[in-house]
């Protein structure tokens, strides 16, 4: 069944509705905050935790168990702590989180104190991505709002002390990971620490610290208000809640769209985008989770369950739920070459095999979408992906192999169909052009 | 990883300083870290520079080195490695960022730049004669259901053509950057599917939320005026009410039906675009043999697997009845489901089975 209305987490995501706190509080947002509150912070990260709430980011780790390896107040030994909300969302094809900060603000502004309550902190950093400087002031305006009404800052309505900044990049996609989103707060390049120490123990300026994806925290306090039973009870076992799908490329009609977990690929199609450009029949294969998944061909998606563990039965993953369909006119060796760039381009630089490895995969598949390869370079290429693949500090050179190594599993015949052809057409100086055959007719 | 380098000597600078209003906007930013940590501010800061600047100067780096007590060469590494920084003077009235990513590029965005090539340099960050205009492919902006996209300044425009592209580039170059309106640029709003959302047509209400005393006013359909983020100075929209009116939204009408034609345009396929995908050649001897349109052709729809777009492609290779398909050979079933891409859906659905007896008939 359908998801309703009325059980949407985000209830203004498209701006169309008062989205002052005025607004926001006559749609539930800052109902009860204080309740939660005053029954502390072991029963806000029991409530996440039986909600089955898994991380929005990316990586789906459960938020509730996330915020509990944060030290307990009566064990800490004097550092304070930090709460981290990772805005900076660069995954290609990803653009909840910036509907979530321009349209319905308070729902992370609340979650953030409820967030941090549950973890010790009385300072909250908000990383907004450079590009999104609307979205920032937006979120700011609704922050100072917050202030003025007395829900944040010193001794506010909460008794909770509790100051929130907003921070931002400047156009940098590692800075998505957690690690070189802490360096980058500090006033250095994004690259990404080694781990452990993980940042619960040292974190921001080496003290505990959470980062925490815009939509897991937002999703927190309407959590709260409804129940984790509630919450639960939307998705398959494991899979729970509701999730907002960004859906781009060739369908009807693109759009962020909140559903339910767990639905099937082509209702979610159907119901919110009209449908895919040229039919059914014309669906070639849909990247799922956003750039670093990897793609999975038309037959196997259409009947999927978009979870993350439907989507990782495929060997692909949800992600960020950011679903890129690809109808038959797409160049699908074009377009993982494109994503390769976006990594050479991305990569920072820190660790040979991704800076050296991203770079050169980007050629050779560059070279194989015109069909200027050799077809054992298709399994060079894949072996090279291995190499980077879990050889790196962060995630970055599994997110650069990933996708290569889903266009050479479902398309392989593709590649080497193009390396046939280029090779046909081939003379000494190169291969004759589709121009040249023109002519030549 | 990018090799990004100060811009040549003879262009910086002499010096920098924040004007009187960053000054104030800068030290804010200093405050909002602890005391011993001042160094966070950094990137806020070059940010700052590089708007009344309009690029990172050397000058500006030393001065911001200077504000936070943090060695020149770390703010160096700052710029150099963060893309958002401009190195080098960019167009004086804007600095076209075309996002080229795969979500964007799977919706035209290829299209745009050949715009930007065209109108202003064939290569990025060069500016046009006039300095005016100056572009760059940048990386996901995260626009992506709104692709293909641009950025200028603060400010996105989505869902883009290559006709109104040419218009907001005709504004900008004219100086008149402030008339367009951002957001969507076509009848669309914001991230909602075009033409009607499909949810939340209707504000929710929750019966448990305290009972709210304001007026009709909390009604209106359109974000209130409290929390429209706050314009800087240099855009303010001068003709703001110019903007919402029909003239706006009838252009955008039009170049969505432009879009919409150029889409079955391209629906269409055409042997040739086929070919270039490395499909068999059009000439191997075993591509089945063609004939002209009969005055009577069969509805290859019929096919259980063959859908309009395909009877098109089939017309297009000079198969019009049934009786052809049904004569297909091996080979020739195989070149036609190599040139389709099928993969061998003309076997497991059995077209000559199903033309015979449809050619029957």
């Amino acid at each position: 069944m359908a998801l309703q209305d009325k059980d949407r987490i985000f209830t203004n995501i498209y701006g169309t509705y008062d989205k002052s706190l005025k607004g926001a509080m006559k749609r539930g947002h800052w109902s009860d905050t204080k309740k939660f509150i005053d029954q502390g912070a072991d029963w806000i990260i029991d409530q996440v935790k039986a909600s089955g709430l898994r991380g929005r980011g990316g990586a789906g780790f459960p938020t509730g168990l996330k915020w509990s390896f944060m030290p307990k107040p009566e064990r800490s030994d004097g550092r304070p702590s930090y709460l981290v909300i990772n805005a900076d969302e660069s995954e290609p094809g990803t653009c909840k989180d910036r509907d979530i900060m321009r349209h319905d603000p308070h729902t992370l502004i609340e979650g953030c104190l409820i967030a941090g309550f549950a973890m010790n902190a009385h300072t909250c950093y908000i990383y907004v991505r450079g590009e999104y400087i609307r979205e920032r002031e937006a979120l700011q305006a609704a922050i100072d709002e917050c202030y003025d009404a007395g829900l944040l800052g010193k001794n506010n309505k909460h008794g909770w002390d509790y100051d929130i900044h907003v921070h931002h990049g400047a156009g940098a996609y590692i800075c998505g990971e957690e690690t070189a989103l802490l360096e980058s707060l500090e006033g250095k390049k994004g690259q990404p620490r080694l781990k452990p120490p993980f940042p619960a123990n040292v974190g921001l300026y080496g003290c505990p610290t959470t980062v925490n994806n815009v939509e897991s925290v937002a999703v927190v306090p309407t959590i709260l208000r409804r129940g984790a039973d509630w919450f639960a009870g939307f998705g398959e076992e494991r899979n729970a809640g509701t999730k907002l799908f960004c859906i781009s490329g060739h369908v009807e009609r693109p759009c962020t769209v909140e559903e339910e977990m767990s639905i099937p690929f082509r209702e979610l199609i159907e119901r919110h985008c009209g449908g895919v450009i040229g039919g059914w029949d014309n669906l070639l294969a849909v990247i799922p989770g956003g750039s670093s998944v990897r793609c999975v061909p038309s037959d196997q998606i259409i009947d999927c369950k978009m979870d993350f563990d439907s989507l990782s039965a495929l060997k692909s993953g949800l992600g960020t739920a950011a679903v890129i369909v690809m109808n038959r006119e797409t160049d699908i060796i074009r377009a993982i070459a494109r994503l390769a760039y976006f990594y050479k381009h991305e990569s920072c630089g820190q660790c040979t095999p991704c800076r050296e490895g991203t770079g050169w995969m980007w050629r050779v598949l560059t070279r194989m979408a015109e069909g200027r390869a050799q077809k054992k370079e298709i399994d060079m290429l894949l072996e090279v992906t291995k190499q980077v693949e879990g050889h790196t500090i962060c995630a970055l050179g599994d997110a650069a192999a990933w996708p290569i190594q889903g266009l050479i599993t479902h398309f392989r015949d593709e590649i080497e169909a193009r390396i046939d052809s280029y090779s046909m057409r081939a003379t000494s100086d190169g291969a004759v052009t589709d121009k040249q055959l023109e002519a030549a007719e | 990883m990018s090799v990004r380098r100060l811009a040549d000597e003879n262009v910086q600078p002499e010096s920098f300083k924040f004007n009187r209003e960053n000054s104030s906007v800068a030290k804010g930013w200093i405050k909002k870290y602890p005391k011993e940590r001042k160094a966070s501010a950094v990137i806020p800061l070059l940010m700052i520079a590089q708007e009344q600047e309009g690029w990172v100067t050397k000058a500006s780096i030393e001065h911001v080195a200077g504000m936070l007590e943090i060695p020149y060469i770390r703010v160096l590494e700052v710029a150099t490695f963060y893309t958002q920084f401009m190195l080098k003077p960019v167009g004086s009235r804007a600095h076209i960022q075309v996002c080229g990513t795969t979500p964007c590029m799977l919706r035209g965005s290829e299209k745009l730049m050949a715009v930007c090539k065209r109108r202003i340099n064939q290569s990025q960050f060069e500016t046009n004669e006039a300095g005016t205009l100056s572009w760059e492919e940048v990386e996901c902006q995260g626009a992506c259901v709104n692709a293909p996209m641009i950025m200028v300044a603060k400010d996105t425009y989505e869902d883009l053509t290559e006709e109104r592209l040419e218009e907001i580039l005709d504004a900008f170059e004219a100086g008149n950057g402030n008339d367009i309106k951002p957001g969507p640029q076509i009848d669309r709003i914001y991230s909602a599917p075009a033409g009607g959302m499909t949810t939340l047509q209707t504000e929710i209400v929750p019966s448990t939320a305290r009972k709210s005393k304001a007026g009709k006013s909390e009604f209106k359909k359109q974000p209130s005026s409290a929390t429209k983020p706050a314009r800087p100075a240099s855009h303010v929209s001068t003709t703001a009410p110019a903007v919402d009116t029909p003239v706006g939204k009838r252009k955008s009408a039009e170049a969505q039906q432009k879009e919409k034609a150029a889409r079955a345009k391209a629906g269409t396929h055409s042997p040739k675009g086929r070919q270039a995908a490395a499909a068999p050649s059009l000439d191997d001897k075993n591509r089945p043999p063609q004939m002209q349109k009969p005055a009577s052709a069969d509805d290859l729809k019929r096919i259980s697997g063959v859908g309009p777009k395909l009877e098109g492609v089939l017309n297009d290779l000079g198969i019009y009845t049934f009786a052809q398909i049904a004569k297909w050979k091996k080979a020739e079933r195989d070149w036609v489901d190599g040139y389709l891409r099928f993969k061998g859906r003309i076997e497991r659905d059995n077209w000559v089975k199903q033309a015979k007896e449809l050619a029957k008939e």
